[in-house]
């Protein structure tokens, strides 16, 4: 349940951003992770509620956007979209791939009243 | 509260049964959580209600494993003023990680001086093995935790440390929990992760675990003396773990014949050097 310590890590990053703006009501909290990251949405969200009880942020709406990967074959060089690490080329089968993007976990906003 | 980083108490613990020069504590990250809630899911993964129309949007954008990662630039960065050889070694529980070590330890035969730092829920049972080889070891048990972090490791550093236990040109073998999913997210500061797969697990575990095997550099196939009685196929998991990481290295061995420990050996040498020449 690695999901728990990144949802610790959002609620740090969302305290600070909060304090920062001096407010004290967190509405919404907007997170991107990406397909290829290593993280289950659900848990991730769940945590989430979890770890923003009685703080700045509780009762917010937690939202996670997962925006596809992409990947470029290193033999055909073909681009592609890629949502899982073990697929292979969808043109020439090959598994030599770089990873361009999908694999981001961020915290993109928040709301706050 | 730990002097260097201000962290509080809690359930991480960290054991070293080093004589230290400076202070003894146990700390960590850890809230204590109920959970009694219900949440529905909206066109986006979502949860609870959505917000007021008075609500103001703020753009952060931040990382969620900046803080890990930057803990891990710490580590990094003294292992290499210090030319010291870090690995991270991640498996399922059982795949033989601590007999490894203990084998490793031994047929190193202080080629250079070494250090472990050995990762686990509970007990100090993996650093009592390792430092029955005479070599120091700091236990950190992580309590509920699934993985270590590169905060845990940046306060067994000090441990080791403050015992003069971490010496110049070392290696450092930091073993994880044992744990395919977790450990992959988190960079430790370390020169390589090290997958262990045993041959009696799976062959396809790259393939259902493929986060892990693509953050590995290199993979042991450990347990090999055993590859008579089961019907392991040692070469689809190797080729299996190419398919998510084409480029890893693979070494097979056995702590009980010794086969490929020659070349497990070479492997850590290497690297060794290579960390000591490019010390700054």
């Amino acid at each position: 349940m690695h999901e728990l310590t990144l949802a610790e890590s959002m609620m740090e990053i969302v305290e600070s951003a909060a304090a920062q703006a001096r407010v004290t009501k967190v509405t919404r909290v907007r997170l991107s992770i990406g397909a290829l990251a290593h993280v289950e949405s659900d848990a991730l969200l769940y945590c989430c509620e979890i770890v923003s009880r009685g703080g700045v942020a509780a009762g917010a709406c937690f939202e996670v956007e997962r925006p596809p990967g992409r990947a470029q074959c290193k033999v055909c060089e073909q681009e592609f979209v890629l949502n899982h690490l073990a697929l292979g080329c969808p043109h020439c089968a090959a598994h030599n791939l770089l990873v361009l993007d999908g694999e981001q976990m961020k915290v993109v906003e928040i709301g706050v009243a | 509260m730990c002097i260097t980083c201000g962290c509080g108490t809690d359930s991480v613990s960290i054991e070293s049964k080093i004589p230290q020069h400076g202070h003894d504590h146990s700390h960590g990250h850890d809230h204590s959580h109920g959970h009694d809630h219900s949440h529905g899911h909206g066109p986006l993964d979502a949860a609870h209600a959505p917000g007021t129309s008075s609500e103001r949007i703020l753009q952060i954008e931040q990382d969620l494993l900046a803080k890990n990662n930057g803990y891990a630039l710490t580590n990094r960065n003294l292992f290499a003023k210090r030319g010291i050889f870090a690995l991270n070694f991640v498996s399922s529980p059982g795949s033989g990680k601590t007999t490894l070590l203990v084998e490793t330890i031994k047929r190193w035969q202080h080629r250079t001086p070494l250090a472990v730092v050995e990762g686990d829920q509970q007990t100090s049972n993996d650093a009592d093995r390792i430092r029955a080889t005479g070599a120091p070891a700091v236990q950190i048990n992580t309590g509920k935790g699934c993985h270590l972090d590169a905060h845990m490791i940046g306060h067994a550093i000090e441990h080791l440390q403050e015992g003069q236990a971490l010496k110049d040109d070392s290696l450092l073998l930091i073993e994880n929990v044992g744990n395919l999913v977790c450990p992959a997210a988190f960079d430790l500061g370390e020169a390589h992760k090290v997958a262990i797969l045993s041959v009696t697990e799976g062959e396809d575990k790259p393939l259902k675990y493929p986060d892990m095997f693509r953050a590995a550099d290199l993979l042991l196939i450990s347990k090999t003396d055993l590859l008579p009685y089961l019907d392991f196929d040692v070469e689809a998991t190797i080729r299996y773990a190419r398919q998510v990481r084409p480029d890893i290295q693979v070494i097979q061995v056995s702590t009980k014949s010794g086969a490929g420990f020659a070349e497990w050996l070479d492997w850590l040498q290497t690297g060794s050097k290579q960390a000591q020449a490019a010390k700054a």
